[in-house]
């Protein structure tokens, strides 16, 4: 039992967890900054970015569709905001212009070439494949130590890993500017930040988390955890150091428990077969969020009315 | 093939099929660019994105009550329907979210969106384990799919999209009303809310009936292109709306004969595609506010100013350094190659300079303060002064023992 575990589902729910944290952490300076929708555009733009990626290397190496992805990222916020300051379009229009174009590009893209031999579909860009991400050297907890087993690990594990820390120290090295910048543009200009530089940069970043976790779990998952648990916290408290740690917890929270449900939901109900486990995180994430929404202590906005 | 093809195509003459659906992306165009004006110009666009994804969750359960009491799981109306009751309570849990709680309208229509998208996956692979063998093909409401669409399908696409044509029709005044102004609208008797109301129910409706041929990631993109094209050719509400109507039905009609001549063309993004070339172009060449005019707007503005500058410059004496000036002022005949006023640079550089000091007197009477402060340093006297007011100025400049240079 503990070897199937091990096997089977330990690796899903470690990638699951880390993809969730990734996404979360520049999640929580998105939605305060009300840019919650770049996540959404960003991994909409993944698609032709893979695409090309494909066919400009001619193969399915995990490192030439990245890098597409990352430069269709790239691509798409620079296409954004040439649309908005050439045409003087509102943000969330000039987003809604470019990334579904980019999209139907990357359709177009997809089946105009010859990709039936290899495992690349809109399909498998939208939901990932968690559920095959599997250790298949791991007997059993034993192999946490074994060299020859751990080196059988699925490469998503160690990038996913790579990224989540890169968005962790990210958090921790500008926690000051961040945070500044985020609440109080003017003063942060004052104090002689350049905002510009710093909201550049946390855009970049939430494409890295994105285009990372989208590698290993598809754009659903990206989308869910750059808003829902991040939205959580915010209703958990006034505080964003708090509010970091809450939109942690409910990333790590929903990870698990989605992965869980999924894999192992349907047995309790008597059925034979897994179900999306992208979907159920992408799910568990949204009770999470109506939870909070319902009972959640800070749920209600106070103190001085916004210009909302 | 392809040309003689698309020719056909674009002529109705692809079979009965492919027209009716042509047709049907047409009036669903006309309706998406129109409907999705009314929420551009509220600035909540991408609210229409929220209430495509939810439609998944409704797809997947309709086919699964379907199958459940032996129907056929594929039944369009019956999948439309539930896409409908949970786009509504996508939108239902959007509204709420920013309502009742403090979080902003985008974290909510991100949340909706996918969480629901999520749940509607899930439900997707419940069906494939449930119809085991039996393809259920509800993959093809993510992208569209006219390619093989039933005939009584391809009617009803065509009938819903007339049908909402006209109710943005009907409802276009108070809903241009509430889109541009909505303080004024409740002031002068307009209930915004249910007209707000009425214009989420059309983009509903608008996404519903795009579900098979756009599919449900690419529909908001109708909602979202046709009226930020429009934008660039008129500043008249009631004009972009019609406007956006006409991009969207072109982009709709030109899209779907586009995809008939070919398998590897989907209707869906080529339709997209399609808009967003006339976007494009819309964007560089629209006269007014496009790229292109503006630049011209810009280049000829700096030649007026380095003109202006450069005639100053002969009437104080002083020599021209700037080589864009001289050239300019060359080739209007006001000077030489190496800097030499001609006669006639000569009278305009006067006539330049007594203006300048002409203005300088205007400014310090009262009784023109409002004319003056029109005055952006190219403005020509006589526009704005009268020849007596002219006289009257010259007369004080004589006094003061002033004049040009």
């Amino acid at each position: 039992m503990a070897g199937e575990f091990v096997m089977l589902s330990l690796v899903p729910i470690l990638i699951g967890v880390l993809a969730a944290v990734a996404c979360a952490l520049p999640g929580n300076f998105l939605v305060l900054r009300r840019q919650a929708l770049i996540g959404d555009a960003i991994s909409h733009v993944v698609l032709p970015g893979i695409v090309v990626g494909f066919l400009l290397s001619g193969t399915v190496s995990s490192w030439a569709m990245m890098a597409g992805a990352a430069g269709a990222a790239v691509v798409a916020v620079l296409l954004i905001e040439l649309i908005r300051r050439l045409g003087r379009i509102e943000p969330g229009a000039a987003m809604g212009v470019a990334f579904t174009a980019l999209f139907a590009f990357g359709v177009l893209l997809l089946e105009q070439s010859d990709t039936s031999s290899v495992h690349l579909d809109v399909q498998h860009a939208l939901y990932g494949n968690l559920e095959s991400l599997i250790w298949v050297e791991a007997k059993g907890w034993n192999s946490l130590f074994d060299p020859v087993a751990l080196a059988g690990l699925p490469p998503e594990l160690g990038r996913i890993a790579i990224v989540a820390l890169v968005m962790l120290l990210f958090t921790l090295v500008f926690w000051r500017p961040l945070k500044i910048s985020t609440f109080d543009e003017d003063f942060a200009r004052v104090l002689g930040m350049r905002t510009n530089l710093i909201g550049f940069g946390l855009v970049i970043m939430a494409a890295i988390a994105a285009v990372a976790a989208f590698d290993a779990v598809g754009s659903i998952i990206v989308i869910a955890m750059f808003i829902c648990p991040p939205a959580a916290a915010r209703l958990m408290t006034n505080r964003l150091e708090t509010q970091v740690l809450w939109s942690v917890a409910f990333a790590v929270f929903s990870a698990v428990m989605g992965y869980v449900l999924a894999g192992y939901g349907p047995l309790w109900l008597g059925g034979d077969d897994a179900v999306s486990a992208a979907g159920m995180i992408a799910t568990v994430s949204g009770l999470v969020l109506g939870l909070a929404a319902l009972y959640g202590p800070h749920r209600k906005c106070r103190g001085a009315p916004t210009d909302r | 093939m392809g040309a003689t093809m698309l020719l056909d195509a674009l002529t109705l003459q692809l079979g009965y099929n492919a027209t009716l659906v042509a047709i049907g992306a047409a009036l669903l165009g006309i309706a998406a660019g129109a409907s999705g004006t009314f929420l551009f110009l509220r600035k909540r666009a991408l609210v229409s994105d929220a209430i495509s994804h939810s439609t998944l969750p409704g797809v997947g359960l309709a086919f699964l009550v379907m199958t459940a009491f032996g129907g056929d799981g594929r039944h369009l109306v019956g999948l439309l329907l539930g896409a409908s009751l949970t786009a509504a309570l996508g939108l239902w849990a959007m509204h709420a979210l920013t309502r009742h709680t403090r979080l902003a309208e985008d974290a909510a229509i991100g949340a909706v969106l996918s969480v629901f998208f999520g749940f509607g996956v899930v439900l997707l692979t419940v069906i494939q384990t449930v119809s085991v063998g039996r393809p259920a093909g509800l993959e093809d409401f993510l992208l569209g799919a006219t390619a093989g669409m039933l005939y009584q399908d391809a009617v009803l696409i065509a009938v819903a999209g007339a049908l909402a044509v006209l109710v943005v029709w009907a409802l276009r005044r108070p809903m241009t009303l509430v889109a541009f102004d909505a303080g004024f609208a409740s002031a002068a008797g307009v209930n915004v809310r249910r007209v707000d109301l009425a214009m989420m129910g059309l983009v509903l409706a608008v996404t519903i009936i795009g579900l098979k041929v756009v599919g449900l990631v690419l529909i908001v993109a109708l909602l979202i292109i046709p009226p930020v094209t429009a934008r660039f050719w008129s500043n008249r509400s009631d004009r972009v709306v019609g406007i956006a109507g006409v991009f969207g039905g072109v982009s709709g009609f030109v899209g779907a004969a586009i995809s008939a001549t070919a398998p590897a063309l989907p209707t869906g993004p080529i339709i997209v595609l399609t808009a967003f070339a006339l976007f494009a172009v819309s964007m560089l060449f629209a006269p007014g506010r496009g790229v292109l005019a503006a630049w011209l707007r810009h280049r000829r503005q700096q030649r007026r100013i380095h003109l202006r500058q450069g005639l100053l410059a002969i009437a104080q004496d002083l020599p021209i350094y700037e080589r864009y000036t001289l050239q300019l002022l060359v080739r209007a005949g006001l000077a030489r190659a190496d800097g030499v006023p001609t006669e006639l640079g000569r009278r305009r550089a006067e006539k330049a300079c007594r203006d300048e000091s002409r203005w300088a007197v205007a400014r310090r009477m009262h009784s023109h303060e409002s004319a003056v402060s029109r005055y952006d340093g190219l403005l020509p006297i006589e526009d704005v002064f009268t020849r007596d007011e002219i006289r009257e100025i010259d007369r004080q400049i004589a006094e003061s023992g002033g004049g040009c240079a």
